[in-house]
Order: C-alpha cells, then sequence, then structure tokens
C-alpha cells in the first residue's frame, strides 16, 4: 500500500507514481500501451486529441465513451459522467481527494487514464451506497464526525473502505499508515481515526470481514 | 486595531433592531449541548454534497489563467491568436480585452491593479484568461499564448524591502502605510525596575491556506443577470464584488455557496478568477468553469506572512511582569494588506508597561489575506517563547509564570472587563488533564532522543456581533425550515443553527432543513470569518425561532382558551406544565393549518456596552527530539478552549483537534520557499509544501471545554473556537523541544536542519 515514499500515495495496480509520472511525460500513450484493449497503436504517437473508444465498469455499470487519451478518470468520472461524489485537489497525485477503488484497491484517479481503467472495475464514492442507504464506512465517518469541510472525505472513505477490505482488522499504526496519503486541511485526523475502527468492528458485524 | 477587521463590515459596528423581547438565557437544555452529527452528513459523506467545483452545467466551458512566471514585470505584447486557433478554444481575454481595466486590489481609497494588468508584481499575476471545451484544451491554449516580458528586479526579504535602492513594488515607499505604534505606561522604567529581562527575535514562515477545495466558480449569464457558483467563506462579500466589477445590480448577481471545501481565510473576498469567468461567459454566450490548478492556489490566494519579532519582557523576582516591549515586521506582499502580529501580546498578560510596533511592507510575492487567526499564531510563536524563557531565568515554572500574570481586565480596550474570562481556566483545567506537573517534573536525560513538555496561551480578539438575520418557516406539520446567509466552511455552521433552532421549538433536529449561504434566497450575513460565525449568527436564530414560538403559543392560547403565560412548547406539543391534560400537537393547531406556514424573522442585537467578550485557550504539548537527527515528533497534545457555551461537543472536539493540526504544520512543516535567485516559489505543490498528515499528527490528543456560557454577551452564551484552536499550538510545541533539549529554536517552522543549526554544540 506504500509507494518508494513510504508516505503519500498508493501503489496503483503495477504503476508506480514515479513511473507514472515519468511515462506521462513520455506521451500518455506509453502509460496505456500496456492494456491492449485500448485500440491505439501502442508505437506510434497518438494525437491527443483524438477520440477512442473505451467502456468503463463504474460501480457495475458499464459506460461506453469516447475520450481523449490523456483524460484522466478523473476527469471522465466528474465531468463527463458527473459523478462528483469523487473529489479533484491537485491532480498530481498529492493530495488523494480523488481516490477511488480499482479493483477493489484505492487509486487515485487523477493519477490514472480512462484509457487505462477500461477492463477494470472502479468503485466510487457513490458505489458504496446501497440505494440511499449508506455503506459502512460513511455511516462510520457520520457518526464520528469524521471530516468538517467534508471536501477530502469521498477520498478519505475510499481509502478507508479499500483498507477495510485487504485488512478487516487493522491496527491503529496500520490505519494511520493506509490514511496517510489522503491529506486533510481542516485536520479531522483523530475522528478519522476513529470512523475507521469504528467501520471495522461494524464490517465484522455484519460478516464483511 | 489589527487586520482581522478584514472579517468585519468597515467601520463601526452598524446596529440591529433589537428582537421584539429580549431572550433570557437557556436554563437547561436538551438539543444545545449534546453531540450530534452534523445535519448535512449524509451529503458530505454519500458524495451526493455539491461543491462549487462539482457543478456541471450544459453547454458548459472550462476556462484557465495565463500567470506571469516572474516576480516582477513588465508585459510587453500578448499574442492570443495562436490559442485562439487551437480546437475546442472558444475565447481569450488579455491586457487589451474590454473588461481587463477593471480595478482590482481596492484599498486606502483606490485600487493598485486591473483586473489584467501589464505590471505585474507577484508570480503568478493574472495576465490573460482562455475558454474552451475541455480543461486539456485549456492547458494547450495557455501554453499556446505568446508573451513578451521585461522582467525587471525584485525584492522579496522584508527586512531588504525599505532598504536604500529597493525596487519599489508600487511608486513610492514599500511601507504599507506607517508602523502602528501601541503605548501605555513607561518601558523603560518597567524594565530599569525588572530583577529579571529577556529579549529574543524571532522569525515565522510564511504559510498557505491550501484548503482542499481550490479556488474558483462557475458562472452562468440569462441575459444581464448572472448566476455565480463560488467556493467561499461568504456570499455576500463575493456578491458585492462581483456586482461592482461588473457594474451590475446587486439583485442581477445570486452567489451560491452551499457546500465549500475548506478557507481558512483564503476565500473572504472575491478571487479575479469569478470575473474573468463572466467575461469569457458573456462573451461565448455559454456557461464557465474556473478552477484554478493546485499550483497556482500557492501564488495567488493569499497567505499568512511571515514575520519577524522582537520580544523584550521584564519581570519582578516574583514573576510580575513589569515591562513588555514587542516590534514586528512582516510582508503584506505585493498589494496591500497587514502584516500586524502584536495585538495579543498587549492583552494577554497583565501588565503595566507596553509598547508594541507592527510594520508592514511590500514585497514582489502574492499578496496576503487573513489566515486563521491573523498575526496571532506569530505573536504566540514569538511572546510564549519569550515568556518560556523568562520562566527559566526566574526559576519559575512556566505554567505559575503565566497565572501570575493572568489579567483582570481588557488593558487596551479601556481597562473593560470580560465578560468571562476564561484564561486561568483554560491553563488550571488544560494542565491538570495533560497531567502538567508531573510530565514537567521528569528528567529529559541525555540520551539521544528526548522528552520534553511546553504549553502555551492565548486570546482571539473578537466575538462578532450584528449584522445579521435569520428566518425560521414552520410548516403545518411542525417540521421547520432554517434560512440564514452564513456559510459551512466546515465548522459545523449549519449543524448548530439547526440545534439552536431545535432548542427553541422543542422539535428533533431531525425535523429542520437548512438553506443558507445563497444571496438569492437567504438573508444578508457577513463572512464566516474570524471565530465569529457562531456568535454573531445563532442568537439571530434563535430570536427566529422564538419569534414562531411565540406565534405557536398565541395559536394555542387562542384555540385552548388559556393564558399564553401558561402554555410551553415541549416535544413538537404545546403543553401547559401545570396540567398534564393539555397536550397540543403543534400540527393540530388550528391557525397553523389555516396558514400553511408560520415565519419568524430574528436579528442579532447589538453587542452589550461596558464589557470585552473573547475566547481564551491554552495548549500543552510532549514532543520526542531525536537530537542527532533534529527530527521532531509531537506525542500528545491537550486543548483547552474557553469558547462560552458548547453548541455540539462532537463538532467543538472535531474543531479543536483540526486546529492543533494547523498549528503542528506552523510549528514543523509549512513554509513557502521562494528562490532568491529567481523570485519563483519553489514548492507551489501539496508535495513539496508540507501539509500535515495523519502520520505527522499525535494519536493522543484531547480537547478540554470550559463550556461556560457567556450570558452577558450574547442569548446563546456563545464565543468563537476555530482561531483560539490554532494560535499557541505551535508555540507549545516550540516550547516542549526546549524543554526536552535545552535547544531554543527561534525560527518555525523547526524543520530537522533549524533544530541541528539551532542545537550547534549543544549536540550529544
Amino acid at each position: 500500500m506504500k509507494d518508494e515514499d513510504g508516505h503519500k500515495g498508493h501503489c496503483c495496480g503495477g504503476v508506480s507514481r514515479r513511473g507514472f509520472l515519468s511515462s506521462v511525460g513520455a506521451g500518455a500513450v506509453l502509460a496505456a500501451a500496456g492494456l491492449p484493449a485500448v485500440p491505439v497503436a501502442a508505437e506510434q504517437p497518438a494525437d491527443p486529441a483524438e477520440l477512442v473508444r473505451v467502456t468503463l465498469r463504474i460501480n457495475g455499470r458499464a459506460h461506453r465513451l469516447l475520450v481523449e487519451p490523456r483524460w484522466s478518470l478523473l476527469f471522465v468520472l466528474r465531468e463527463r459522467l458527473v459523478l462528483t461524489g469523487t473529489k479533484v485537489g491537485c491532480e498530481r497525485g498529492e493530495c488523494g481527494a480523488c481516490t477511488v477503488l480499482v479493483d477493489g484497491l484505492p487509486r487515485y484517479a487523477c493519477l490514472t487514464l480512462a484509457v487505462e481503467a477500461q477492463g477494470h472495475e472502479v468503485t466510487t464514492i457513490e458505489g458504496l451506497l446501497r440505494g440511499e442507504e449508506l455503506g459502512v464506512v460513511q455511516q462510520a465517518f457520520l457518526e464520528e464526525d469524521a471530516f468538517q469541510c467534508g471536501f477530502c472525505t469521498p477520498g478519505q472513505i475510499m481509502a478507508a473502505e479499500g483498507l477495510l477490505r485487504a485488512n478487516p482488522d487493522p491496527t491503529v499504526a496500520e490505519i494511520r499508515a493506509a490514511m496517510a496519503g489522503n491529506l486533510c486541511r481542516c485536520g479531522a485526523y483523530a475522528h478519522i481515526v476513529k470512523a475507521v475502527r469504528r467501520a471495522a468492528a461494524a464490517r465484522r458485524e455484519v460478516g464483511h470481514g | 486595531m489589527d487586520n482581522s477587521g478584514t472579517y468585519f463590515v468597515a467601520g463601526a459596528l452598524p446596529e440591529a433592531a433589537t428582537p421584539t423581547e429580549p431572550l433570557p438565557p437557556w436554563t437547561s437544555t436538551r438539543v444545545v449541548g449534546a453531540r450530534l452529527p452534523r445535519v448535512d452528513a449524509y451529503e458530505r459523506v454519500s458524495g451526493t454534497a455539491v461543491y462549487p467545483i462539482d457543478v456541471v452545467l450544459p453547454e458548459m466551458l472550462y476556462a484557465g489563467i495565463l500567470r506571469c512566471p516572474h516576480p516582477h514585470a513588465r508585459v510587453r505584447r500578448v499574442d492570443l491568436s495562436p490559442a485562439l486557433a487551437l480546437p475546442g478554444v472558444r475565447a481569450a481575454i488579455g491586457p487589451d480585452s474590454p473588461g481587463a481595466d477593471i480595478p482590482w486590489y481596492r484599498a486606502q481609497g483606490r485600487a493598485w491593479s486591473r483586473l489584467l494588468d501589464r505590471h505585474c508584481r507577484h508570480q503568478g499575476e493574472e495576465v490573460a484568461a482562455v475558454a474552451a471545451e475541455t480543461p486539456y484544451q485549456v492547458a494547450d491554449a495557455l501554453k499556446a499564448i505568446a508573451v513578451e516580458y521585461e522582467v525587471l528586479p525584485f525584492v522579496l526579504d522584508e527586512e531588504q524591502a525599505t532598504a536604500p535602492g529597493a525596487p519599489p513594488v508600487h511608486e513610492g515607499s514599500n511601507r504599507v502605510g506607517e508602523p502602528a505604534v501601541y503605548e501605555r505606561g513607561d518601558v523603560a522604567a518597567g524594565l530599569a525596575a525588572a530583577a529579571v529581562v529577556v529579549e529574543r527575535t524571532f522569525r515565522t514562515a510564511c504559510e498557505l491556506h491550501a484548503p482542499m477545495e481550490v479556488h474558483g466558480s462557475v458562472v452562468r449569464w440569462d441575459g444581464n443577470r448572472l448566476t455565480v457558483w463560488d467556493t467561499t467563506q461568504g456570499v455576500f462579500a463575493v456578491q458585492a464584488e462581483v456586482a461592482r466589477a461588473l457594474g451590475l445590480p446587486l439583485a442581477h448577481v445570486r452567489v451560491i455557496g452551499h457546500y465549500m471545501g475548506g478557507g481558512f481565510g483564503a476565500k473572504l473576498e472575491a478571487g479575479k478568477y469569478t470575473v474573468l469567468a463572466a467575461l469569457l461567459a458573456r462573451a461565448t454566450g455559454r456557461p464557465v468553469k474556473l478552477f484554478l490548478p493546485r499550483e497556482d492556489t500557492f501564488l495567488a490566494t493569499g497567505n499568512r506572512p511571515a514575520n519577524r519579532l522582537t520580544v523584550k519582557l521584564g519581570a519582578a523576582r516574583d514573576g510580575t511582569l513589569t515591562a513588555l516591549e514587542i516590534t514586528s515586521l512582516g510582508a503584506a506582499g505585493a498589494y496591500p494588506a497587514s502584516a500586524a502580529a502584536t495585538f495579543m501580546a498587549t492583552e494577554l498578560y497583565a501588565c503595566p508597561n507596553v509598547r508594541a510596533r507592527d510594520e508592514t511592507v511590500f514585497i514582489h510575492a502574492g499578496r496576503a489575506r487573513p489566515m486563521r487567526a491573523p498575526g496571532y499564531p506569530q505573536c504566540a510563536w514569538a511572546l510564549e517563547q519569550a515568556m518560556d524563557e523568562l520562566a527559566g531565568k526566574l526559576g519559575m515554572d512556566p505554567l505559575a509564570l503565566r497565572l501570575k500574570n493572568v489579567p483582570r481586565t481588557a488593558q487596551r480596550r479601556g481597562n473593560l472587563p470580560y465578560s468571562t474570562a476564561g484564561l486561568e481556566e483554560c491553563l488550571r483545567r488544560g494542565a491538570e488533564a495533560f497531567g502538567w506537573e508531573r510530565a514537567r517534573r521528569a528528567r529529559p536525560g541525555r540520551a539521544t532522543i528526548r522528552r520534553g513538555v511546553g504549553m502555551a496561551a492565548c486570546f482571539w480578539g473578537f466575538s462578532g456581533g450584528p449584522p445579521s438575520t435569520a428566518i425560521v418557516k414552520l410548516f403545518s406539520d411542525g417540521s421547520a425550515t432554517l434560512t440564514m446567509g452564513a456559510s459551512d466552511i466546515g465548522t459545523g455552521t449549519k449543524t448548530v443553527m439547526a440545534m439552536v433552532a431545535a432548542e427553541e421549538l422543542a422539535i428533533p433536529v431531525e425535523r429542520i432543513a437548512v438553506e443558507h449561504a445563497d444571496t438569492g434566497t437567504t438573508p444578508y450575513a457577513t463572512p464566516s470569518g474570524g471565530s465569529k460565525t457562531v456568535p454573531t449568527d445563532s442568537p439571530a436564530v434563535r430570536a427566529a425561532a422564538a419569534a414562531v414560538r411565540r406565534q405557536v403559543l398565541e395559536l394555542a392560547a387562542a384555540q385552548l382558551q388559556r393564558p399564553v403565560e401558561e402554555l410551553t412548547l415541549r416535544e413538537g406539543r404545546v403543553v401547559t406544565p401545570a396540567d398534564p391534560s393539555v397536550s397540543l400537537p403543534m400540527s393540530a393547531l388550528e391557525g397553523l393549518q389555516r396558514q400553511g406556514v408560520l415565519v419568524g424573522v430574528g436579528t442579532r442585537a447589538p453587542n452589550p456596552e461596558g464589557t470585552v467578550t473573547i475566547p481564551f485557550a491554552a495548549h500543552f504539548a510532549e514532543v520526542e527530539v531525536n537530537t542527532a537527527t533534529g527530527e521532531v515528533r509531537v506525542l500528545r497534545v491537550v486543548a483547552a478552549q474557553d469558547s462560552g457555551r458548547v453548541l455540539n461537543r462532537l463538532t467543538f472536539d472535531n474543531q479543536t483537534l483540526g486546529g492543533v493540526v494547523m498549528g503542528l504544520g506552523f510549528a514543523l512543516t509549512e513554509e513557502r520557499v521562494l528562490d532568491p535567485a529567481t523570485g519563483r516559489m519553489v514548492n507551489a505543490n501539496l508535495h513539496d509544501y508540507k501539509l500535515p498528515t495523519m502520520l505527522d499528527v499525535p494519536v493522543e490528543m484531547a480537547c478540554v471545554a470550559i463550556d461556560r456560557p457567556d450570558e452577558a454577551f450574547n442569548s446563546t452564551g456563545t464565543k468563537g473556537l476555530g482561531e483560539p484552536a490554532t494560535i499557541p499550538t505551535a508555540a507549545a510545541v516550540a516550547n516542549a523541544i526546549f524543554h526536552a533539549t535545552g535547544v531554543r529554536v527561534t525560527d518555525a517552522p523547526i524543520t530537522p536542519a533549524r533544530f541541528l543549526a539551532a542545537a550547534g554544540g549543544k549536540r550529544g
């Protein structure tokens, strides 16, 4: 769950933050090259403005879209699908506000290209709801008042959700390490730790753990 | 007085109409004071809350701003045509475009710049703006704009700003007005009479607000009416500035700010981005979304100025202060703002002989804005470290020295009494909760890793006042809507105001909906800032609910044919305490059914005369210092807060600990770094500008709430919390580091390098 900083950032499905950034510098197509489902020739530079067809599975639903290869998953989620629960904070993998789950693992949507997300299951904060009912982690954040302005909160909740799926009974130290890639300028950290502990207990009770 | 005035309406406080009947203090409460989750928690945790940056409108364009890369330059030429030729680009404006000359940075009776000014006085100053179909095309377009700059000499250091030959930021001196001097008594005599004198110079770093939601707006025109979704602390402040800039009637500018992702003082005013977005939207006939890239927010949306403070204290052998002298120098940045930082020192402790001097200068860097207790954490950093040093010289416990000098009156404000004075209680109860005496006695030892404890105190000099108006609307089923103008900037404003209304109407909070922060639909409120929202607006909310309550009781009295004095509200029913047979649900009130809704309007009564009302705090910290590497770990913090009545203990604790976290950033990690060679900021991102992460704050943090209603001040007994929760933290940490190591680190933040430099020969 840590990148080479061991500090901020999540390991992202095989693309480390630093590796990813350097590949973006060389052209977005390189980052997408590893995903054969994308109909872009890996050897040729892509026209960044040329639209490509992708199918994204988000919260269990398939969305067929035309996207530019350089569009981030974050941009597509927020501005094209209007799933604005996922927040934008820095667009360079430093704040964690855009954290979503990709195949169950926390990942920064700002550092994930939309084309890169094809073939993977994306879960956003909206995907934790059951109808209008809050998910377990969301309910725990509500009860512990684990936020102030609430802007980093969807990212915090997704990081916690990812942690608890991988580790149903984390220690406080494990919670702190797993959540350290999500900044909260209001400083609600003390309540966030309480919320993650409450969520872990609640998940075990309902048999998720 | 100081720059906290930015939070308030300019000039004398306007008087609001006194409520029809003064409300007595609550004798007991059932809702107020409880630990309740927020009324808008569902929206915030589910992702359904729509923040301004989340607004997506049909046909909406995206926009961005081209900024000057130099600290000081003149724009010789701007060629927008390469940008306009790119795919998706719909409009571009530069320094010669219509609207570019809108006056900006108005202060001291004139405008100091224009919306897009050819003379750029800091890195990040706005040069041009474009609108395109996607943000990616906006980025392409901004790169394509050709600008020719004449790069000019610059000054970044506040101490060099007034040196002979320093490049002027504006015509004339680099001083922002004359230095402000305050004096009482005779400092020289006080120092001569002192048994012990300490003097030291301290420096604080320039801090950035860095709210998680970047600054920006979505704007939409309907003919000559403008709707703005702005991430702001004050919708009415933005409305006024945008209307003036665009020459529109206030009624034609609707500013909506239902949710906002943090501000900390950086969002008290309208941004150029809103007006630029409006110009681009008008040119294209389409809605425009303009939010700043994170990097730009570090350059152009305000900061807490760096200060250089010198403190001189004199005391008698028993610790009684005999003299206090403090001078401060800080930078406004490139446009007028205040960097004053001495006010707290003139009133925190009893001292007859005081001299304070504040000097603010221009430099070629982004303009300061009020940041969470402007000037106060800087003052605490210097004053409270000097007090610690004084205690050391006197051989006194630092806590005992402070208790010895607790003031009885507001010494700078006519020696008026405090309506409630919680400093002593914060000191005593905080120390008790922290286990101060025992912790202080423990010897740090001589190991490489050493522990120590420190403390510091503060007040915040304001508690708000009129104007404020609130409206409560009771529906025929006994549920209600509260309408108020204030923004909820993350402090839980909506929640505590709903609790106040629920208390007065004797209905559950769940039966209340809150409408707020919309100039089109809500009554006027001043911006949420300066720890004044609760003490300013909650009495207006209570008055509005009380107005509805009176109508309910009058209708019930008529229906039940009983004297109104016999009736009261309990759990949504009209009851007579003396006669249990009388119990009428509000929904059974015939008058209410006929009328549909009852409306109550409440206003904020004027503050009482003859007293001063301010919140106090004392923070206690334990640290562990690695004397070989200079690393500091904060192990635990106790924050004791006197903010009057606690409306909601859950949100009170949260806000207090959040203030502590921000204080830890001030103490240990946060610093704007400008490159002296190029004048550019080198850490304008969240990786290199170090906000505290969860790993940087202690697991163990506790809030001690004094919770004493200030009944003389307002009808809810409340004072503010946001600022005093962050003011003394950093100084407490610095004092703990000294206790652990014997090293006095005068410059913030205390990075490992700074600690090691200060430690010098003392290491090992």
